[in-house]
């Protein structure tokens, strides 16, 4: 059984690894606003009305543009945040897989069997028909 | 010889000589995130030409061909009259989240490269959860199609921005679950251990071991960066644009700009779950240096997204939804299920 703490890090050297995700945050923020400041410099900016007139081909705008949509969007994001949650849990199963020997295979298959049966359960009740 | 990784090494000594490990830190963080901008941005830069060009040769036409040799400084025309134009930003529109959904869109495409390996040792930070990470990360893009969607007060956007979401979130789930695959037989999250496992011949790289899940990967990430024939969200004779329509001068820029960043993204996750990463094909060949290889495979990669592009029609939404998740779905299960029994019985 190897020694699943082994690499665990300490608090500095996570520190170490993420700052580099909060700075670069940091640079591709300010480089996108910047490149934006520097463009407000140069470009033109003439707007009227018509311009700031939504684009509707051409014509002028019917109604609001917040308008209902299908309910269909909805139903798949649900089942989107069931699948992705459950794939969050296989990869911490997924890197032990191999030294946890007959007892994750079935372990798996439980549990991917479940996951079988919900989306087979979601296609029978028509859930995942796109009309 | 060319090797990159002394270099930086030499820089990393110099530093570490003259500041304290917590100035080295955000130092080098300042540095590399400069480098790899720099780097992502002459990569589009040639993306976008390479592009034209390719779809240009497909048609039987030219392509760009009067600015510079055979048009190379096409996309570097474009991009200075794009700073020029115009910025309208729609009278209705929700002024705050239609100027950010640009900026998520671009950072989130960006810092996937924190832990991408460009060759030996040249890696931002090896990060334990690699490859998780970067497809946490890239997902965010959804967030900004959403919000540029919305915020733009206009039907075509609104409609092009909810296809999106749906596309992208529903190839997520295949895309996720195809890598896990590799991820049982590496047993490591950490891209750089991920490559340094297919070390040797061309036979160790995963693509041999995982086929089914390099072909689910490979689709699945070709929706997610929204390419023909997955490109719902822009169809251009159904949505005008998608979701953004009302996007004009350097905010539609950096849409684009994330999007071929994008492609070189799944390119390098390809490249390096599947296809040996810096390694070369046979050991003999590893007088050629590591970055070059992975450079070269990367771009090979996109090209042949590049070739789906201009093969491909487009699906309809219908079936698109119905690939992701009737016959995508499954095949991830599958193969999750047949790597399972593989990795036990041998």
């Amino acid at each position: 059984m190897p020694d699943r703490f082994a690499g665990r890090l300490t608090a500095l050297e996570m520190f170490g690894n993420y700052a580099y995700t909060g700075i670069w945050l940091l640079i591709g923020v300010g480089f996108v606003l910047v490149t934006f400041w520097f463009a407000s410099l140069i470009r033109p900016q003439r707007p009227n009305p018509t311009k700031l007139e939504n684009y509707e081909c051409g014509e002028m705008p019917l109604s609001a543009s917040y308008l209902q949509f299908n309910v269909k969007y909805y139903i798949f994001a649900l089942i989107f945040v069931i699948f992705d949650v459950e794939v969050v849990f296989l990869f911490p199963w997924a890197v032990v897989y191999n030294s946890l020997g007959l007892f994750a295979l079935i372990e798996m298959l439980v549990f991917l069997l479940i996951l079988i049966f919900g989306l087979a359960y979601a296609w029978k009740k028509g859930a995942l028909q796109w009309v | 010889m060319l090797e990159l990784r002394p270099i930086f090494d030499a820089i990393g000594e110099f530093l570490n000589s003259i500041l304290p490990e917590f100035w080295v830190t955000i130092v080098s963080a300042f540095g590399t995130g400069a480098i790899i901008l720099g780097v992502a941005s002459v990569f589009v830069l040639f993306f976008v030409w390479w592009e034209r060009k390719v779809s240009a040769h497909m048609q039987q036409r030219y392509g760009p061909m009067r600015t510079g040799w055979h048009g190379w400084l096409q996309t570097i025309a474009d991009g200075v009259k794009l700073l020029q134009k115009e910025d309208l930003i729609p009278r209705d529109a929700d002024k705050l989240v239609y100027l950010f959904a640009p900026v998520v869109c671009f950072v989130a495409a960006f810092l996937a490269y924190v832990t991408i390996p460009f060759g030996e040792g040249l890696i931002v930070q090896d990060l334990n959860i690699g490859i998780l990470y970067i497809i946490a990360i890239t997902t965010f893009t959804v967030v900004s199609l959403l919000m540029a969607g919305w915020a733009s007060h206009n039907k075509w956007s609104l409609l092009g921005g909810m296809r999106s979401a749906a596309q992208i979130i529903s190839y997520e789930v295949p895309l996720s679950l195809s890598l896990i695959g590799v991820i049982m037989i590496a047993e490591t999250l950490s891209m750089v251990s991920i490559v340094v496992q297919q070390e040797g011949w061309f036979w160790n790289w995963y693509v041999f071991r995982q086929p089914l899940g390099f072909i689910v990967y490979y689709i699945a990430a070709t929706a997610e960066a929204n390419r023909t024939p997955f490109d719902i969200p822009e169809a251009e004779q159904e949505l005008v644009a998608g979701y953004n329509v009302e996007y004009s001068g350097m905010k539609w820029a950096m849409f684009f700009f994330a999007e071929y960043i994008n492609m070189l993204t799944i390119s390098a996750i390809a490249v390096t779950l599947f296809f040996g990463g810096w390694h070369a094909p046979a050991p003999f060949l590893d007088f050629i240096p590591s970055w070059i290889w992975f450079v070269g495979k990367c771009l090979l990669s996109v090209f042949v997204l590049m070739w789906f592009r201009w093969t491909y029609p487009r699906v309809r939404v219908d079936q698109l939804m119905a690939f992701a998740w009737k016959f995508m779905l499954p095949l991830a299960f599958v193969n999750i299920i047949l790597t399972g029994f593989g990795i036990y019985l041998f």
